[in-house]
């Protein structure tokens, strides 16, 4: 099958990422639905790295690196600096890892998402630290091994809900996307492109390294992902109207963690108890889904 | 036009006649009237820029670097805590050798909390790359808010406006105005060198391998070598066209002076008093005014110093552990040089207390009477 992308490809071939590294697939995917018209803001996280070092770009598309908390801020401060010039069709992407999102970002972010600025953030999320060498952050799996995180003492804690964080600023658009399925997630981003505000898209990031591997399946684990509810496909409308855009075929945890080596440790009462959260989550995610959206009118 | 203006207004007017684009501040005691005046100047049409009104001061001056990178003019204010919280990013901005304006009201770091006068908190950021600058009196807070974009955008590197909180940043002064007129025939539109565009994709700041950062760095350190003659020229060419002169330094009578007073900030007023009254004496005593500290204007202090027999240095800040920050810059600069005079340290004033004239006269009467000084900085006014 052919698919018609609105833009030519931006990400360049020589960038740097690990074989299977879903941050650079969500990178083509993204700024193909963006365009060339565009700044992209990267915060330290593997993309530091992917992106090149001086004086090379893998980018076609001007890159301002910044500091780890600030990419809310500094994607603001792009934002305000082109509205001065009158360039507002010049869209303003922010793409950042979990750890420069969940944790040290996450004032920045709800800064910028409070004021409602004009600027599309993309989260990729491979559940820890993985540029420093896998030590857990906030998006960590519950019970998983990091190296932070040891299997005698493993993730504690639910996995932190950012969707919910950023629906409670009210932002226009929120979504999550998964690389398994690159049609949902071109479609999402080209609908932040269209929308004025703040859009918050939170994409599961598979890293073969991290999560124990093999880089050949980091797509189909990805997949078992969103089909096992782990990782829910859909969309928040103004923090209120939910939209699940992809419907799971129902299979059990089990078979997304025995997928993976970072959770090898793992017994059958722990599955049971993942595979009982996951379904009280699901089950919220269809409430919400189902509920008669607050209309604003103005 | 002349107005009567708290030195918080004279930086906002500064701003203003700046013609700055883009402003992000967040609110700290006694930095706050410049944020609410620029906002009113936003509001009313009279600035044309965007004002953020960000949730802390790291995302203040992370925006103000993201916009100064698109290529428009930015500008933040900020004080104490608030700027110690910037420090991540001061050292960003001018690492990224962006031509950032930003005012500091001094004010004593906590704790224990205090919002009065004290440098530690600008002094504390010297070593990430800023130029710093410090005044003496509101129209000086105006004239350097424009100087500053001048000297910044001439060396690309971000400029730090210093002031004493309260004795400057809420006391009124009458101040000159210049007209739009006049300061757009003297600051000419930025031009940025680099700036981020979809046209020409760049990648800004990015992974550098030792191969790249050493000359990269040694180009950084050149600038604020260059930048200690553009201070000059600057000062020299605004006073030119507005008739008020400024330099890297101000010595005032030094040429023949025995005893040489070295201050900054609000110091220097009731210094220019005592001096004034010693000369009537017949004392010969001398006045070196350090405006800038950032990049240190060396040769400057070796050729107000050189020939003096005593130079009292002045500091209300301290280096935990080593003493008066001026006076071991000082110390520092008049090394390996012939005809140094004994260098004179003095601590006071920290947390806003008071310097007054008297003061200044004991410590001019001690240094007369002394053999030499001692190694440590001095305390004065200690109520032990």
């Amino acid at each position: 099958m052919r698919k018609e992308f609105a833009h030519d490809e931006l990400m360049m071939p020589g960038h740097l990422a690990c074989q299977g590294c879903g941050g650079t697939i969500i990178m083509k995917h993204a700024l193909r639905a963006v365009g060339p018209d565009a700044v992209c803001v990267i915060p330290a996280c593997c993309w530091t790295i992917i992106s090149g070092n001086f004086p090379y770009s893998a980018l076609n598309v001007p890159v301002l690196h910044t500091a780890f908390a600030t990419s809310g801020a500094a994607a603001s401060g792009v934002r305000a600096g082109l509205d001065m010039q009158g360039k507002h069709d010049t869209k303003v992407l922010a793409f950042a890892g979990d750890g420069g999102t969940f944790d040290i970002g996450i004032q920045s972010l709800s800064g910028a998402a409070e004021r409602n600025e004009d600027i599309i953030y993309i989260c990729y999320d491979n559940e820890a630290y993985m540029n420093t060498g896998v030590q857990r952050s906030s998006a960590t799996p519950e019970r998983a091994w990091t190296t932070t995180t040891p299997v005698t003492h493993p993730k504690s804690g639910a996995k932190k809900n950012m969707i919910q964080i950023l629906a409670g600023h009210k932002v226009p658009y929120c979504a999550t996307a998964n690389i398994a399925f690159p049609d949902d997630l071109y479609r999402k981003v080209r609908n932040a492109a269209e929308i004025k505000g703040t859009c918050f898209i939170h994409v599961l990031s598979p890293c073969p390294s991290g999560w124990k591997i093999p880089s050949e399946k980091a797509i189909e684990v990805s997949r078992l992902a969103t089909h096992s509810k782990v990782f829910p496909i859909y969309e928040v409308y103004h923090g209120e109207e939910y939209k699940i855009t992809m419907e799971p075929d129902e299979i059990p945890v089990s078979d997304y963690l025995k997928s993976q080596g970072r959770f090898r440790h793992l017994k059958e009462e722990d599955m049971d108890f993942i595979q009982e959260r996951v379904d009280y989550e699901w089950k919220i995610l269809l409430q919400r889904s189902m509920m008669e959206p607050f209309h604003m009118n103005f | 036009m002349k107005k009567v203006l708290m030195g918080n207004h004279a930086a906002s007017w500064g701003v203003q006649l700046s013609r700055v684009k883009m402003i992000s501040a967040y609110p700290i005691t006694p930095q706050t009237h410049i944020v609410e005046e620029l906002s009113e100047m936003c509001g009313d049409g009279s600035l044309d820029a965007r004002f953020l009104k960000v949730e802390s001061e790291h995302s203040a001056m992370a925006s103000v670097i993201a916009s100064q990178a698109t290529g428009v003019r930015s500008f933040t204010a900020s004080s104490s805590n608030g700027l110690a919280l910037m420090h991540e990013l001061l050292h960003w901005a001018a690492g990224a050798r962006l031509p950032i304006v930003m005012v500091n009201v001094n004010r004593a770091l906590a704790p224990g909390w205090n919002i009065w006068a004290d440098q530690g908190d600008s002094l504390s950021q010297r070593d990430t790359g800023w130029i710093q600058i410090y005044v003496e009196d509101n129209q000086e807070v105006l004239d350097s808010v424009i100087q500053g974009y001048r000297i910044a955008e001439s060396v690309d590197l971000p400029v730090m406006i210093c002031y004493d909180a309260f004795f400057l940043s809420h006391t009124y002064e009458p101040v000159d105005i210049p007209s739009y007129d006049e300061v757009d025939a003297w600051l000419p539109p930025y031009t940025p060198t680099n700036h981020l565009d979809p046209e020409k994709p760049k990648s800004f700041y990015p992974l550098v391998m030792p191969d790249n950062y050493m000359e990269i760095k040694y180009k950084f350190q050149q600038a604020h070598e260059q930048a200690i003659g553009v201070i000059d020229e600057v000062g020299q060419s605004f006073g030119t066209s507005f008739d008020r002169y400024y330099g890297v330094v101000e010595a005032v009578q030094c040429e023949d002076a025995d005893i040489i007073l070295v201050t900054s900030g609000t110091i220097t007023s009731p210094a220019r008093l005592v001096l004034e009254e010693m000369r009537q004496k017949g004392e010969k005593v001398g006045l070196l005014k350090m405006r800038t500290f950032r990049p240190f204007p060396v040769k400057a202090v070796q050729q107000a110093l050189n020939g003096a027999k005593k130079a009292i240095v002045v500091d209300r800040n301290c280096s935990w552990g080593k003493g008066g920050i001026f006076a071991d810059e000082i110390k520092s600069a008049m090394s390996n040089t012939t005809d140094a005079p004994m260098i004179y340290s003095y601590i006071a004033g920290l947390g806003g207390r008071s310097i007054t004239p008297d003061d200044i006269r004991g410590l001019i009467e001690e240094a007369i009477e002394s053999d030499s000084p001692s190694s440590e900085s001095v305390w004065k006014g200690l109520k032990l």
